[in-house]
């Protein structure tokens, strides 16, 4: 993808985004609310046109031969559009028919597909006899029925328990683990940290930084941070004392994290690895809009 | 990507059948209901006209009350079943259920989503169509051979009122704005269609926009083939029947598709 550019009327919601996803990898779309993500997974599916750049899927040249490409992806939407007044299997037998799974191959595709979702015991159950976590892994299990090489994730953990969100979390590495290649797009950055070989974080339709988490860390945030904890006047203290420093501070609501002091703190605070959170609002700004 | 891959073309079977198992798998799940309300309906009126007009009049048109009416109600049934259906389940699936979404991310195009789900209302239109005019049967209406067409002219015309179906819900934004299309156009061509008197009795003008209409269309169509009083005329019937299809079928994909496509 080589300047997407996106415009809705009036509004811009993609301002010239470049997105590589190297086969086999995995890939994060990181961005606040209406950041773009999902303008841009819906691009590569063509049911968004782009109002200008280059996009290309597998070899193929979207939008003139979406359809070949879509034919080798798979598509986990953010919302749900399972068809709930089927069973789980006749929902992946309907996909195998949509993916043209060959006739003989069917039963088998919907047999691997349950197994990988872990859907097997489940096969007979009414879509809306399921719990969130479990249609979750239905959207999964109805995307890989074809053995996509690529498979696009639009948030896909949104509104789950942890543990839910942690199994999801299991079966995407398994998928990379066999070699599919992932777009993921997601607002939860611990997710990002742990499953993304790179990262592109976005704000307001633009990149605002490239790489992967662990670099991304380091550059922008450093190694280290000290959380300083305190009412409100002391936080303002310590963000004042870190500025003149030429250390960069966030809120994060309870706390003055301060990052990149490369671990030279006269400051009383809890020190604690960098993580990615730090680096998201540094670069995607605090205020919330 | 291989040089012996076959490049994906437009209007595919393969596509158009994998919608086709998505409605059929779905149906069922609620053919009941569905069966219910599309018979039901032109069942009941076929009854209240039949003994209500019945028996107040004998004959129309040379043919007995019930015969009449009895054939004129194939085209209601494809109505009710062509392009209610039609627009109730597109907006539904577009707004609340999302299926679009996930059928077009999949190698189907909008244009094969569209001819998918009108073939498959087309079906089951051209089944339910004959409901009405067997239980006129029992009423006194005589089986011809003509009868066994009555499923494919219900069927085509069944194809046009399911594209037209789908184009009147991508054109509305509010499942509320379905009330407009209703009344001031469904409503008036339902009964101006020959279906319980003939358009002959009208002023003239009435009669002129009667020729505008499908359904009159296809009263006609029926009630030919089922009396044995086929004409020349009929081609014209059959011809206006395959333009209405045609124009509705390409009106529904060019407006979901500005639905669907940003």
């Amino acid at each position: 993808m080589r300047g997407f550019v996106k415009r809705f009327g009036s509004i811009t919601a993609v301002a010239g985004l470049d997105l590589d996803v190297p086969a086999g990898s995995c890939v994060g779309l990181l961005g606040p609310n209406g950041a773009g993500k999902s303008t841009t997974m819906k691009a590569l599916t063509a049911q968004v046109i782009a109002d200008a750049g280059e996009l290309e899927v597998l070899g193929y040249q979207l939008p003139a031969d979406s359809k070949q490409a879509r034919a080798q992806m798979g598509v986990v939407p953010q919302l749900d559009n399972l068809d709930v007044s089927l069973t789980v299997e006749q929902n992946l037998i309907v996909f195998a028919h949509l993916y043209r799974v060959a006739g003989r191959a069917r039963g088998a595709a919907v047999d691997r597909a349950l197994s990988v979702a872990n859907l097997t015991e489940r096969r007979q159950a009414k879509v809306d006899e399921l719990s969130g976590g479990m249609r979750r892994r239905l959207l999964i299990a109805r995307a890989l029925l074809h053995e996509p090489r690529l498979l696009l994730l639009d948030e896909p953990t949104v509104g789950l328990d942890p543990q839910v969100r942690q199994e999801l979390w299991a079966l995407i590495d398994r998928l990379r683990g066999e070699g599919v290649s992932i777009l993921m797009s997601t607002h939860y950055i611990e997710e990002a940290e742990r499953l993304c070989d790179t990262v592109t974080i976005m704000s307001h339709g633009k990149v605002v930084a490239v790489g992967p988490p662990q670099t991304l860390i380091r550059e922008h945030a450093g190694g280290e941070a000290l959380e300083v904890y305190g009412p409100p006047a002391r936080l303002a203290e310590v963000e004042a004392l870190a500025q003149a420093r030429g250390w960069r501070t966030r809120r994060t609501g309870t706390s003055v994290a301060v990052l990149s002091t490369n671990g030279a703190v006269d400051i009383e605070g809890v020190r604690r690895v960098a993580n990615l959170e730090d680096v998201f609002v540094l670069l995607t700004g605090e205020e919330i809009e | 990507m291989t040089g012996s891959e076959r490049r994906l073309g437009r209007l595919e079977w393969q596509a158009m059948r994998g919608v086709m198992v998505r409605e059929v798998v779905n149906y069922s799940s609620f053919w009941r209901s569905s069966t219910f309300s599309s018979t039901v309906d032109p069942t009941i009126y076929l009854l209240a006209f039949g003994f209500g007009f019945g028996s107040l009049v004998s004959r129309v048109a040379g043919h007995s009350y019930v015969a009449f009416v009895g054939t004129g109600i194939v085209a209601t049934t494809v109505l009710f079943s062509g392009a209610f259906t039609a627009m109730y389940s597109t907006f539904i699936k577009y707004q609340f259920q999302h299926t679009y979404d996930a059928i077009l991310a999949a190698p189907v195009d909008t244009e094969e989503l569209v001819t998918g789900e009108a073939l498959w209302v087309a079906a089951r239109t051209g089944v339910y169509g004959c409901v009405p005019m067997l239980v006129a049967m029992v009423f006194g209406l005589t089986p011809s051979w003509g009868m066994l067409l009555v499923p494919g002219i219900a069927g085509l015309a069944g194809y046009g009122w399911a594209c037209f179906g789908i184009f009147i819900a991508a054109k509305s934004s509010k499942i509320e704005s379905f009330s407009y299309w209703q009344s001031g156009l469904l409503t008036p061509l339902f009964l101006v269609a020959g279906t319980f008197f003939p358009l002959t009795k009208l002023p003239e003008w009435a009669q002129v926009l009667g020729n505008f209409n499908p359904l009159f269309h296809c009263v006609q169509l029926v009630r030919h083939v089922v009396f044995a009083t086929e004409s020349l005329a009929d081609v014209g019937h059959l011809a206006f029947l395959t333009g209405f299809a045609l124009v509705s079928w390409r009106l529904a994909i060019h407006f979901m598709e500005r639905k669907l496509i940003l």
